[in-house]
């Protein structure tokens, strides 16, 4: 049976290149996929564009052309990534400059555009689109002069059409994170667009290794203590055959772990109805799925039951919300806490005195209830070493936001004993809001744009 | 291993045990959504967690962190229960003023919780 090895070279903006670097020199990995874009990926990118327009893609994707072109000349492996952002003719533009630095010619690099709404949005309100937000039912214009960017997520047909045209290296902009790994599947294996359990198979495989070292033994909640070599974690690799069904494994000699249990945990990460798990290339029943221990370090995945795709496509839209300012202070043994606590009414009154103008007012005691809020146990003072106090606040503007820091360094002197002060007043931190619509899916797709240019 | 693993393990005998002695959990966010998934060993397990974790349980361990309502899924083919729990992040992770604002502490954090449980199911019980 006709297969295809696909591999996971990164799973956010600032993931490490190491473990792609293993897969494409210690295994017959065909092709490696990146998910470069989290929800507030696109904000910071809008930023760099504002600042540069050439940016608005994934810096990283200079390191990642360096580190992987080689491979793509001499292996023919192929990599595919959504680093593109806001700018994916931005970020090819880069890829062939890398090359060129690198002396490598005759390599393809495709691009599809078409995701960016940002200038269509009163094209689309006209056409008859609700722009409200999904979630809240808020109007748009509460929002509209705020807005920093608005992408609509695209399947996995624009990958597949640039691999058709001979693309070595495909960058998109917001493409689903799934969609990066099942075009492979598709491109590779002759996946018909309406076979929805075979599609289903090729996104629950997306849905595993978009968040790389997540599947391979990073963030398990199991025996963690007795995982191996984290420090050189392996980013799966997948063996898909023809049927479908995938193997889930790792390159040879690195660490982490794929098991049953680090798969399970990840097969249902950040999915609401599982019953439903809804993409541009099918909707997904992650209930049927069959997970099967085949060896050290693989797991087979069968089973995916898949339904047509939606007839709309969700977009995703990304305002300015104002501000965070925040500052830290630490407090010793004895009654850490309640100086802590002491500490925090002390700044809170003076913020008012200041009139300091905040939205939302916070503190809480790192060592204590930080992380986890009222679900923590009230602790016996005398077995808390030490505590820090974290002070935030949330402001219309940056200025306001700023305030609060400089209300910390004076506890030193003036609040209760005992005070550890690496002033710790962070600059302010820009909020951005997140508002989803949907889009039915012509209005989208009619204006999607392959194309393929050659480093010559 | 458990803090409860000296307790009775006669058949019907029920101990009070912390989730972290009996399952796996990770948790993650989506919007101002935390969604928790938790992974039990066995299905005898499975079938006892559908009858006592229950989204009011889960609701009101997480007190006023969690906002809105607690919906849950139940995917008995890899073991487990998913609990979206809506208006959970203080905003969602790039609003949120939480430190953890991706959520990714809630599940560490439900493992805290105690449930009555069969002796005889916990780990090192009467069938191993």
């Amino acid at each position: 049976m006709k297969q295809v090895k696909i591999g996971a070279g990164q799973g956010f903006y600032g993931d490490i290149i190491e473990p792609a670097l293993d897969l494409a020199e210690n295994t017959d990995v065909q092709y490696l996929a990146f998910d470069t874009l989290a929800e507030l990926t696109l904000a910071i990118l809008q930023k760099d564009r504002q600042k540069d327009p050439s940016l608005g893609y994934t810096k990283d994707i200079t390191r990642t052309a360096r580190t992987l072109l080689p491979y793509v000349h001499e292996k023919g492996i192929k990599l595919i990534t959504n680093a593109g952002g806001l700018n994916p003719e931005g970020a090819r533009r880069e890829v062939m400059r890398v090359a060129k630095e690198l002396g490598i010619t005759g390599i393809k690099v495709g691009v599809a555009i078409g995701d960016d709404l940002f200038h269509r949005l009163d094209e689309l309100e006209r056409a008859g689109v609700d722009l409200s937000d999904t979630d809240t039912g808020r109007p748009l214009e509460e929002v509209r002069d705020r807005l920093l960017f608005a992408s609509a997520y695209l399947g996995a047909r624009p990958i597949v059409e640039a691999l058709e045209q001979g693309a070595d290296v495909v960058i998109t902009g917001r493409t689903t994170d799934t969609a990066q790994f099942l075009a492979p599947a598709v491109f590779e294996l002759g996946w018909r667009w309406d076979d929805w359990d075979k599609l289903a198979q090729g996104l629950v495989l997306g849905h595993l290794m978009e968040c790389s070292g997540q599947v391979t033994g990073g963030n398990f909640s199991g025996d963690w203590w007795n995982i191996e070599d984290l420090d050189r974690i392996g980013y799966p690799l997948a063996e898909v055959s023809e049927d479908g069904s995938f193997v889930i494994t790792k390159a040879p000699g690195t660490g982490g772990r794929v098991s049953v249990d680090t798969v399970r945990e990840q097969l249902l990460y950040e999915i609401h109805d599982p019953r439903r798990y809804i993409t541009p290339d099918a909707i997904v029943d992650l209930t049927t799925v069959r997970l099967e221990d085949d060896g050290p370090d693989r797991v087979k995945v069968s089973g995916a039951k898949g339904s047509p795709a939606p007839p709309t496509l969700k977009a995703i839209m990304g305002y300015s919300n104002g501000f965070m300012g925040m500052g830290m202070v630490g407090f010793s043994w004895p009654n850490a806490l309640s100086k802590a606590k002491r500490a925090a009414d002390i700044v809170r009154k003076q913020a008012d005195r200041m009139g300091i103008q905040y939205e939302e007012f916070s503190a809480d005691f790192l060592g204590v209830n930080a992380l986890h809020g009222p679900a923590a146990p009230i602790l016996d003072e005398d077995f808390i070493n030490e505590v820090f106090l974290r002070v935030t606040i949330r402001t219309k503007d940056r200025a306001e936001a700023e305030k609060i820091g400089r209300l910390l360094p004076p506890l030193v002197l003036n609040g209760p004993p005992g005070v550890a002060m690496m002033p710790f007043a962070a600059r302010p931190r820009e909020l951005i809001g997140l508002w989803s619509f949907l889009v039915p899916r012509e209005l989208i797709e009619s204006q999607v744009r392959v194309s393929v240019e050659e480093v010559r | 291993m458990s803090a409860s693993a000296g307790a009775a393990r006669e058949k019907g005998t029920m101990v009070r045990v912390p989730l972290r002695d009996i399952v796996l959990a990770r948790s993650g966010d989506k919007g101002n959504n935390c969604d928790i998934s938790v992974f039990a060993p066995d299905e005898r397990v499975y079938e006892h967690l559908v009858k006592v974790l229950t989204p009011d349980v889960v609701k009101a361990h997480f007190g006023h962190w969690v906002q809105g309502p607690v919906e849950r899924f139940e995917v008995p083919n890899v073991l487990a229960l998913k609990f979206v729990c809506h208006e959970a992040l203080g905003g969602g992770a790039s609003s949120s003023l939480r430190l953890d604002n991706l959520g990714k502490c809630f599940g560490p954090g439900l493992l805290r919780l105690e449930i009555d449980f069969p002796a005889d199911l916990l780990p090192g019980g009467d069938d191993e």
